[in-house]
């Protein structure tokens, strides 16, 4: 199992390099550059600018100069934000995302399993047939409509949480963002969950384990759980993939200070070196998080582990 | 050891004792629709009850309604009662007291009745800590037991594996174990060995006979072969359509059955399941199908250590003359499937001379073979799945039609599938079904209608009985030989029980690990066989006999040598004759007389080219 884990962290190095070189020369290749946009420029200001940042060398030499500072942990300064070093408005925005993101995700998991476990357990109860057009409206909403409707309802009306904004060390803040990134997650991992568990639980070990007399609640949770959990774990790779676009709605949204902004900005500004950080930090969190899912999944069936490459 | 009791002293010891679990007008009805129909039957200590029927006659629904683990669809009413307790309408508490301490169950289908995810040890010891309240210590010593009485080879080894490590009989012993851990005065036995090889199947009916006398216990068996009950049951009931319709001790049932259909199901366990007749018009020609020094090696992929390589077929040559049946005999895993794959050039990994028709294709690029393929047809074991559940019975048969016969226009594929259909014994009513509207054995005629359509030259029939019911598959058995003898075509067979091909095969080849054990004609090799191999196949297979089988059963040797290292004969672990030479070399291939083969080291030709046996 570790020497699995192993190879497939070292797995990652080569498509992540994939990944940004494709980044590197397609961001280039699109129309506009860094400075067209902005407000009239001499020409002369223009070409000092580009010469500044070395963009009027060869791409060869620019992919080579950016793979150099790379290796030695520079990712570069930013164009369009006065300057800044790219590290820094990662630093300073990653906490905030990575901690809203890794809130839904936990939310979307264990409130998805939960309440698939109850439909199924109550076959036809309240929880078993509302479950079918819940999700289907929660997945219907776009989370642009979905966070202001709850902001106006729990913040506005209620007033127990704050509206938007974000403090440091205030969990509150995270709260209403959190819930509304996670809700089309808990959708599908609920309804994944009730139809894997259903199938599970007509298998032939299942009976094999009531017919030993083990008892419902540990058949549930010791024979069926696990196997059950299969599809879901498989899920988890595009769910995060959902939650790096779903935060660039909601961190706008809820006005939180996290890395979403940087990833619009930086391809609207053609903010080369904003976009090549941004692309690094959720290139690598959704390779992770797909090495997680196999991981678990490995975890969960021992045949996985058997047979893996 | 004691001698096994007659049934007849059984059925004394068992009319004194009370009836451990009795049912009373038990029925089971799915939506109003009575699948179990008022059934009454008791077992007692110390006696077994054979149950029979076909699949669908209720039988196995019975005894799960009575233990509370029918479908939650099910509606069950009458009476069971086990000692004092009624089970129908008992609680799910009371009965989890009960299942896997008093009454142990054991289901069909080995391979799937194990939790995929929890290692051997844990789902063995599970029961007992429940149950008995011991520590973990003496739950895994008990477990140790266990294995060892179920005569696993490795026992300490097998508590740490996980299911898919082990074979389907291993499997079905560790389920044994499980169903025997808590020491269960009744055990119930759901088609115990009907997923399993001949010679499994023989060791698992020898086991249980070995149980039923140290223990004395209930024993419940419920089958669809009456085979399987030979020598083991002391009463017999007979089930059809949800009723039981005989019931009797086993001499009378076995000897004396009263009902036709009691009669009908006990000759099918008598007779092999495809019938003998007169060889098919020999053509003249080059072999159908030729292999030479045909070898098959695949690379096994797994953590480092475990890495090698697995030779699945070791240099077999063979050829099917034209009209010529030929039956490929052995235990799975012994590389008669890939035998057959091979030479169809159906795995990629093949080495030696393949001939199809007289023509070397061993090399051809698959466009080019696929001409030649309507030729060579295949029939597979599992009917169901062989076939696209998304198309009719009409498309199903005339796909071959629309591939191999562009020039048909639809009016004439209809009239050759109707025609065809008709002729596998199909209601042409049924074309316009799909294959899970179908019986086992209706969707098996589909199967042979695809591959008969297109008139091949040869079929290959890969275990096309194994999944279905004992009258079906002598129903299918018998269209199979019929349809060869009209056609002239050659017939490869794929089995692992040498009974089935008893009469209906000219040649049989076995093989044992991938390599050429025995090749002869088929009455040679069933009345005086070589291979010591061989005749541990014939050993195995259940006679329908009370008076014969325990006889039979008392022979088998109750544990399976682990699979030698390579080098030496690869069945001497297994070998009642096996001596040092056994070891140190890999027997020779040598002719044992007019076409008949065997590769091993107690027969070769002395110097006076005389065979020594």
């Amino acid at each position: 199992m570790l020497g699995y884990a192993l190879r497939r962290i070292a797995g990652i190095v080569p498509v992540l390099l994939i990944l940004l070189t494709v980044s590197f020369f397609v961001i280039r290749l699109a129309p506009g550059g860094p400075f067209a946009a902005a407000r009239a420029l001499s020409a002369r200001t223009r070409a000092e600018l580009r010469q500044r940042y070395g963009l009027d060398r060869p791409l060869a030499v620019q992919y080579a100069a950016y793979l150099r500072a790379l290796a030695h942990g520079d990712l570069g300064r930013s164009y369009s934000l006065r300057d800044e070093p790219v590290a820094g408005l990662i630093g300073a925005g990653l906490p905030v995302s990575a901690e809203l993101g890794a809130a839904a995700l936990a939310l979307g998991a264990l409130s998805g399993i939960a309440l698939g476990m109850a439909a199924v357990l109550r076959r036809g109860g309240v929880i078993d047939r509302a479950l079918a057009p819940l999700a289907a409206v929660t997945l219907a909403l776009p989370s642009f409509v979905i966070g202001p409707l709850l902001a106006l309802i729990v913040g506005v009306w209620l007033r127990w949480l704050p509206v938007a904004g974000w403090q440091p060390d205030t969990p509150r803040d995270l709260v209403l963002p959190a819930i509304t990134l996670a809700l089309p997650l808990i959708a599908s991992i609920a309804r994944l969950t009730r139809a894997s568990l259903l199938e599970v639980l007509n298998a032939s070990y299942i009976r094999t384990a009531r017919a030993r007399g083990l008892g419902r609640a540990r058949v549930l949770w010791r024979h069926a759980l696990r196997p059950a959990l299969v599809p879901v774990v498989s899920y988890l790779g595009p769910a995060a993939t959902y939650l790096v676009t779903g935060s660039l709605v909601v961190e706008s949204v809820f006005e939180l200070p996290g890395t979403g902004r940087y990833l619009v900005m930086g391809a609207i500004d053609r903010d080369y070196t904003l976009v090549m950080g941004m692309v690094l930090v959720y290139g690598t969190l959704t390779l992770l998080a797909n090495l997680g899912a196999d991981l678990l999944h490995a975890w969960l069936d021992p045949r996985v582990r058997h047979e893996a490459p | 050891m004691s001698s096994i009791p007659t049934s007849a002293e059984a059925m004394g010891a068992a009319h004194e004792a009370p009836a451990l679990l009795a049912l009373h007008a038990l029925s089971v009805h799915f939506a109003g629709v009575p699948v179990v129909d008022a059934v009454s039957l008791a077992v007692r200590a110390g006696e077994c009850l054979g149950v029979v029927g076909e699949s669908g006659a209720g039988k196995s629904l019975t005894f799960l309604a009575a233990l509370g683990l029918a479908p939650s669809a099910a509606a069950v009413s009458g009476r069971a009662r086990f000692g004092a307790t009624e089970l129908i309408g008992c609680t799910e508490r009371a009965l989890d007291a009960l299942r896997g301490r008093h009454i142990g169950l054991v289901f069909q289908d080995p391979m799937g009745a194990l939790t995929p995810h929890l290692r051997i040890g844990a789902q063995l010891t599970e029961p007992i800590l429940r149950h008995t309240g011991c520590s973990r210590r003496a739950a895994r010593a008990r477990a140790l037991e266990l294995l060892e009485q179920v005569r696993l080879a490795a026992p300490a080894r097998c508590l740490q594996q996980y299911p898919h490590e082990l074979s389907g009989g291993m499997r079905q012993r560790v389920l044994l174990a499980i169903a025997l851990s808590c020491d269960p005065q009744l055990l119930i036995l759901d088609e115990p060995t009907t997923a399993l090889d001949v010679t499994i199947q023989a060791q698992i009916l020898a086991l249980l006979a070995h149980i039923k006398r140290e223990r004395r216990l209930g024993l419940v068996l419920v089958t669809h072969d009456f085979a399987a009950l030979a020598g083991l049951a002391d009463r017999v009931a007979v089930m059809r359509a949800g009723r039981v319709i005989e019931t009797g001790s086993a001499a009378q049932v076995f000897h004396a059955p009263r009902e036709r259909y009691t009669r009908e199901l006990l000759q099918a366990a008598r007779e092999p399941a495809v019938p003998g007749g007169a060889p098919a018009a020999r053509g003249a020609g080059a072999p159908v199908l030729a292999v030479e020094d045909l070898t098959v090696r695949y690379r096994q992929r797994g953590a480092r250590r475990r890495r090698g390589e697995i030779v699945a077929l070791q240099a077999v040559t063979v050829a099917i003359a034209p009209g010529e049946s030929l039956a490929v005999v052995g235990e799975s895993g012994c590389g008669k499937s890939t035998l057959t794959r091979a030479a169809l050039r159906l795995v990629g990994a093949a080495h030696g001379r393949i001939a199809w028709l007289g023509r070397e294709v061993g090399a051809w690029p698959e466009r080019r073979l696929r001409a030649l393929r309507r030729d060579l047809q295949l029939i597979f074991q599992d009917p169901l799945s062989s076939l696209d559940p998304r198309l009719s019975v009409e498309r199903l048969v005339g796909e071959p039609l629309e591939i191999h016969h562009g020039e048909l226009d639809a009016q004439a594929r209809a009239t050759r599938v109707a025609a065809m259909l008709e002729r596998v014994g199909l209601d042409p009513a049924l074309a316009t079904r799909r294959p899970h509207e179908l019986s086992g054995g209706q969707c098996q005629r589909v199967g042979i209608a695809r591959a008969m359509i297109l008139a091949p030259r040869l079929l290959v029939c890969d275990e096309p009985l194994s999944a279905l019911d004992v009258r079906a598959q002598r129903q299918i058995g018998a269209l199979l030989e019929a349809l060869r003898r009209e056609q002239g075509m050659s017939v490869l067979w794929v089995s692992h029980d040498l009974g089935a091909v008893r009469r209906g095969c000219e040649r049989v080849l076995v093989l044992y690990q991938g390599a050429m054990a025995e090749l002869a004609p088929s009455e040679a090799l069933f009345s005086r066989p070589l291979h010591p191999y061989t005749r541990a196949l014939l050993a195995a297979v259940p006679v329908a006999d009370p008076d014969v089988q325990p006889g039979r059963l008392a022979q088998v040797r109750l544990t399976d040598g682990e699979p030698p290292p390579a080098g030496g004969c690869a069945f001497r672990t297994r070998c009642p004759q096996a001596t040092a030479r056994c070891t140190e070399q890999r027997p020779p291939w040598i002719e044992a007389g007019a076409g008949r083969w065997v590769a091993c080291h107690h027969f070769e030709r002395g110097a006076d080219g005389m065979l020594r046996g």
